[in-house]
């Protein structure tokens, strides 16, 4: 379709006047700008349900609710077997533990890739990137029986411990491809003065890689966030749930008279994602363009 | 520079006291059960009672002896064949009409990429089941804009599958940051040189724009295609767990799931899980080996 635009808008590249130029840059925004609300109208629909009576959601298609049906958040938030803000408890206190966890260890692990000699530093390096490609569910069951061996099933360990111990390898890659990024002179000047690996480590590498940091805190945060499948198989107690199995659910207690409670709730669940987003637009956009992390 | 150095011993004790979380990750949780799963997938193993040996069993099973497994092959394949290509043919479409010098770039570019941040999410996907069920949305707007009386698009094993294709093509917006990052990186002077040559814009676009995006659309094109075959939650909150209606968006990793840890057949669960990999990992090499043929890399001349 550009191809065609291009045809219609600009016979010979010679020929393009100001004038038809400006033109097809108002339709292309006015087209985008129609494109985007259709991509936003999802969302929108889901805020607007989610103040309107139960009974009417379906019914009543108007933008702009008759009267705001606050009653829904409340009913929503009272949850079933438990309330949200246990759900939301814990799923702060996972995702949290998850930032420092993959912060942590993969800055550790991208130091000693970009920096540092050891024995068998090639093939290492190559098994670790080959784990980024691997699917999740290759090491799915044995995990489980390990975790359960443990006596670790119904906590969150088996969801945090990996972040602790790196297997999240494309963040390494992130980190490492950062810290090459950094002039090796800044390490070799701080040797001469007699510092070694672990303090230019912490001294020099920690703190220049804080954009990368930032870049693993915010996927990190997002990803276990909204991870649905891992507590699902870990967490089996109500009290334990996190956000998304919370409204799970509510979804599969659903009667007509909960779908606005439903909505309710499942909008408040992306207010964090919401808010993340915002502050670190930029930051997510420069982190997926760069690196080719998935969104 | 420290790599003409000779290795000394404190130099690899230190290097491993850095390596040590990912080496203890990868050997516990990463070959480990990888190995572990190998050999349960020769097994029978319910969790509770010790694992019993049964050859090839599990994998005969799975060639012939179990039609919901070959029914999840064909759901997940079918969505892979149809969500990768909307989801990149829209990400590059858009991306080529951002890359045009357009003020506001960076809205729209974060107007595009937001359900692409939040679609995988438990509440995206209730939303979407809202939107596409019988008296949603979508079906008020068609009765009353055209007077179809649409069918239940969620509830109906035809179109099930469909809402599910539509809510990864919604999430275009990643691999559209990707394509922008690479149009950016192809040098104005290509286009001036073309131009001279007396390329017009439709050549342009198809001698230069699109040769040298090559390796981007390789590149987005293996990730997507890696991660839909990984799908999970959305087909779990569409069919509430089950992969319904009749099986219709019964995703591989669903199937997988309702073995593991619902029917605890660890054993043929792991079979399913090893075949995933070498479906990913055939798919995978067929893209490396097609990429020669028409991936273009800046350096070849």
């Amino acid at each position: 379709m550009t191809i065609a635009e291009t045809r219609d808008v600009a016979p010979d590249i010679n020929q393009i006047t100001a004038k038809s130029k400006a033109r097809s840059k108002l339709m292309m925004h006015g087209f985008l700008i129609l494109f985007g609300l259709f991509m936003l109208y999802p969302l929108v629909w889901l805020a607007v349900s989610s103040l309107k009576p139960s009974n009417t959601i379906f019914s009543d298609t108007s933008i702009i609710p008759r009267h705001f049906e606050w009653e829904n958040y409340v009913n929503g938030w009272k949850g079933v077997a438990a309330p949200f803000n246990v759900f939301f408890t814990n799923s702060f206190v996972i995702a949290t533990l998850a930032v420092i966890g993959n912060v942590l260890s993969c800055s550790f692990v991208a130091y000693a890739f970009a920096r540092l000699d050891f024995s068998f530093k090639k093939p290492l390096f190559a098994l670790m990137l080959m784990t980024i490609m691997l699917p999740v569910h290759a090491s799915l069951i044995p995990q489980y029986i390990l975790f359960n061996y443990f006596g670790w099933v119904n906590t969150i360990l088996p969801i945090v411990t990996p972040k602790f111990l790196a297997v999240e390898a494309f963040f390494i890659f992130l980190m490492v491809q950062f810290i090459r990024g950094i002039p090796r002179e800044l390490d070799e000047a701080a040797m001469i003065d007699g510092a070694g690996p672990i303090r230019i480590y912490f001294s020099i590498i920690l703190p220049l890689l804080t954009p990368a940091l930032v870049t693993t805190a915010v996927f990190s945060f997002l990803w276990t966030y909204e991870d649905f499948l891992t507590p699902l198989i870990y967490l089996t107690s109500i009290e334990n749930y996190t956000v998304p199995q919370g409204l799970r659910l509510l979804q599969a207690s659903r009667g007509a008279s909960t779908w606005g409670a439903m909505l309710a709730m499942s909008l408040l669940s992306l207010v964090p994602m919401f808010i993340v987003f915002f502050i670190f637009q930029r930051k997510l956009i420069d982190g997926i363009a760069t690196t080719g992390l998935k969104g | 520079m420290s790599e003409t150095k000779n290795l000394s011993k404190k130099q690899n004790a230190v290097a491993f006291l850095f390596l040590s979380p990912w080496l203890l990750g990868f050997l516990l949780l990463t070959l480990g059960p990888l190995l572990g799963s190998m050999y349960l997938s020769f097994t029978e193993y319910d969790l509770f009672t010790p694992p019993e040996w049964a050859g090839t069993a599990n994998y005969e099973k799975l060639l012939g002896g179990d039609p919901r497994y070959i029914q999840s092959l064909k759901v997940t394949f079918g969505y892979v064949f149809l969500s990768v290509p909307l989801k990149l043919g829209f990400a590059l479409f858009i991306a080529l009409i951002l890359n045009r010098g357009l003020r506001g770039l960076g809205i729209y570019r974060s107007v595009f990429y937001l359900p692409s941040l939040l679609g995988g999410s438990v509440a995206v996907a209730i939303m979407w089941r809202q939107i596409f069920s019988y008296d949603g949305i979508i079906n008020h707007f068609l009765w009353n804009w055209f007077g179809y009386d649409a069918p239940s698009w969620i509830t109906n094993p035809d179109y099930a599958l469909g809402t599910l294709v539509l809510l990864a093509a919604w999430q275009f917006g990643a691999p559209m940051v990707i394509f922008l990052a690479g149009l950016k990186q192809i040098p104005q002077d290509m286009y001036d040189a073309a131009a001279i040559d007396g390329a017009r814009p439709v050549q342009q676009f198809f001698y230069v724009t699109i040769p040298l995006l090559t390796p981007i659309i390789f590149f987005n094109f293996v990730m997507q295609t890696i991660g839909s075959f990984q799908a999970f939650t959305p087909s779990y909150i569409i069919s509430d767990g089950t992969g319904g209606p009749a099986d219709s968006t019964l995703f591989y990793t669903l199937y997988l799931y309702e073995q593991a840890f619902t029917d605890f057949e660890m054993g043929y669960a792991s079979a399913i899980a090893w075949v995933l990999v070498a479906i990913i990992g055939i798919a995978t090499t067929i893209s490396f080996l097609s990429a020669k043929y028409w991936v273009h890399y800046g350096d070849e001349g």
